[in-house]
């Protein structure tokens, strides 16, 4: 089986400051990742080469083996079945919550297609699916902007899931929860990885363990090192890195 | 939202039958009541209205780009220009040999300038459905080139209001050379005929309202639905949040591109609505500051509500139309003020603040409600 995410010496440099340095990377099909690393190790820029907002000095990433990401833009990216959540929670505040999982559904993108597009049943029936997995069908009706911090998350990786993509890049899904949340947002994405690749970006040392996968540590551009948690955690280098100097 | 998808259309059908009476009721009070009558509406004042409601065709324009896709044109008065422009060519060729040159084939200003012969990009003006095609095409084919490169170059924000306003300055100063081949400073004017029916008859300039106020519903109509579809809602947000949109698969470019180019093709019609009723059009329409009023009159009428657009031009030129009048000295100010103070106490436009409207399609911009 062909690996749905292979990132092979990617290099990123911005004004001289080596964002990403040779950066390798393989996710495979149904496989949830979790990406750490300090402020600056470039976890944020690794997103924006595989969703192709930026482009990469040199190195290949391919996706389900025949898709070269550096020569596509972002909404290409997305029609093959990427999607990604925004560290800061971005939806669309002034559309209800409905009609934000609406504008993420899959259906086609061109503006004639819109113009004259109606939804059918079994789209308001995937949306009202969708409503109850994120757990704000009470809220469907509401602007996106009035919920809180932590419901706009939950839309976000709702939005994503409308998407249907193969792979899922989630970036800080926690921040800014609670405890409860926090642990609710763990199993919805382990739920979700059943059927999709996720990869995850998160500080948060709790919610990794909780998702209970592989971890990749990302320090100065480059992988550190790689394994289940408790094997990175105890990694000689990975300490310096996280507590050293 | 049920309910409040039936209180929008409610508005929308009331305000369209509202726009449909006044197109129809106006010129029978000015054609078949007696001028004694009270109730008798005078030409001039038919005109004057006549202009207001293309006004508020142009405002509609600004309002669905600005107003649900957050482009903010600053040379908006371009497109409503050159439609303007290509009505007059075809009321020039209109006059025929009775110019004061008495030329059969050449206006006035090209037989002063001793040109010989019309220049290529005059021809066919004489045909009113070549000149009706061109009012859409010219306009439309501008903003569809302008918007090709600057939206693919992905230019935004205040970067694209400046060079908006470049054009349309650029474009003011090419109209005024006369070897540009449109009369130069002068513009084009002394219009006799529209369709053989004379321009200064009152039937003619009746008619020109109802043509105007018919435009106007169109217009009205054909925002309505679009930002009632889902391409409306993707319009919003693109509005809100452009890299999300992208995000989500949809070319943003692609969007901002297509209602770029009706918005100006809307804009061209309007302005050749205006130009059989002011009886001119000269390189001033060009001018940067016209562009700007428009997205005032938007702005006080509330912008993203479509009927703010329309109430806004209309409510602006009525000031105007008065103020310069009775104070010619002061309107500016008067003009000056109204924005500052519209923006500071009624950030959502007098619509906005009225409420009812406030809702069209989507959530107007500018907070929460």
């Amino acid at each position: 089986m062909t690996e749905v995410l292979y990132l092979d010496g990617i290099s990123v440099s911005f004004g001289g400051f080596k964002a990403l340095n040779d950066l390798s990377l393989v996710v495979e099909p149904g496989e949830m990742r979790a990406i750490i690393g300090p402020n600056g190790a470039g976890k944020t820029t690794m997103m924006d080469v595989i969703t192709g907002r930026t482009r990469p000095d040199k190195g290949t990433a391919l996706f389900q083996g025949g898709h070269d990401l550096t020569r596509m833009d972002e909404a290409e990216i997305a029609n093959l079945g990427i999607g990604r959540k925004f560290q800061k929670p971005t939806v669309f505040e002034s559309h209800s919550v409905e009609d934000n999982l609406l504008l993420a559904q899959k259906a086609p993108r061109g503006p004639f297609a819109t113009l004259i597009a109606k939804l059918s049943g079994a789209q308001q029936d995937a949306i009202d699916e969708t409503l109850q997995t994120i757990a704000l069908t009470g809220d469907r009706h509401r602007p996106a902007g009035d919920l809180s911090h932590g419901q706009k998350q939950w839309l976000e990786i709702g939005m994503l899931l409308m998407q249907q993509p193969d792979l899922l890049l989630v970036d800080e899904p926690v921040a800014g929860m609670t405890d409860a949340e926090t642990e609710q947002t763990a199993d919805l994405l382990r739920q979700i990885s059943k059927t999709r690749s996720v990869v995850v970006v998160e500080h948060d040392m709790e919610f990794v363990r909780a998702l209970g996968t592989k971890v990749s540590v990302l320090h100065e551009g480059s992988v550190l090192s790689e394994g289940p948690l408790d094997v990175v955690q105890n990694d000689a280098k990975v300490i310096e890195v996280y507590l050293g100097r | 939202m049920a309910k409040l998808t039936f209180t929008t259309q409610k508005t929308t059908w009331l305000f369209a039958a509202v726009l449909a009476a006044i197109t129809i009721v106006v010129p029978i009070l000015n054609l078949a009541v007696p001028e004694t009558s009270a109730l008798h509406v005078p030409t001039y004042i038919l005109s004057l209205f006549g202009k207001y409601l293309a006004f508020a065709l142009l405002a509609l324009s600004v309002d669905l780009i600005w107003g649900y896709c957050g482009i903010l044109s600053l040379g908006h008065g371009a497109f409503f220009a050159l439609g303007g422009y290509a009505m007059g060519m075809y009321l020039m060729r209109q006059i025929g040999d009775r110019g004061v040159y008495g030329n059969p084939e050449l206006p006035d200003f090209m037989v002063f300038l001793d040109w010989q012969e019309l220049p290529w990009y005059w021809l066919g003006f004489d045909n009113f459905f070549f000149a009706m095609a061109m009012v859409m095409l010219v306009p439309g084919a501008l903003a569809f080139i302008f918007g090709w490169f600057a939206f693919r170059s992905r230019v935004s924000g205040v970067y694209l209001s400046i060079i908006t306003q470049a054009m349309t300055f650029a474009l003011m100063l090419a109209f005024f050379r006369n070897d540009m081949g449109f009369g130069g400073n002068n513009g084009l004017t002394d219009f006799k005929e529209i369709l053989g029916f004379d321009l200064r008859s009152q039937g003619t300039r009746a008619g020109l309202f109802v043509a105007s106020g018919v435009a106007l519903l169109a217009g009205f109509l054909i925002c309505r639905a679009i930002v009632a579809s889902k391409l409306g809602k993707i319009l919003v947000g693109i509005r809100d949040a452009e890299s999300r949109t992208r995000f989500l698969g949809y070319r943003v470019e692609h969007y901002k591109l297509f209602v770029f180019t009706l918005s100006a093709v809307m804009a061209g019609v309007a302005g050749a609505l205006y130009v059989p009723q002011v009886g001119i059009i000269n390189p001033g329409e060009f001018a940067p500051g016209n562009s700007i009023e428009i997205v005032i009159w938007v702005a006080l009428g509330g912008r993203g509500t479509l009927i703010g657009a329309i109430m806004g031009a209309i409510l602006v030129n009525l000031a105007k139309s008065y103020l310069t009048a009775a104070f010619p000295e002061v309107w500016l100010f008067a003009l000056g003020g109204l924005f500052v103070a519209v923006t500071l106490l009624l950030p959502k436009g007098v619509v906005g603040a009225v409420g009812i409207w406030g809702n069209m399609g989507a959530r107007a911009p500018g907070g929460k409600s």
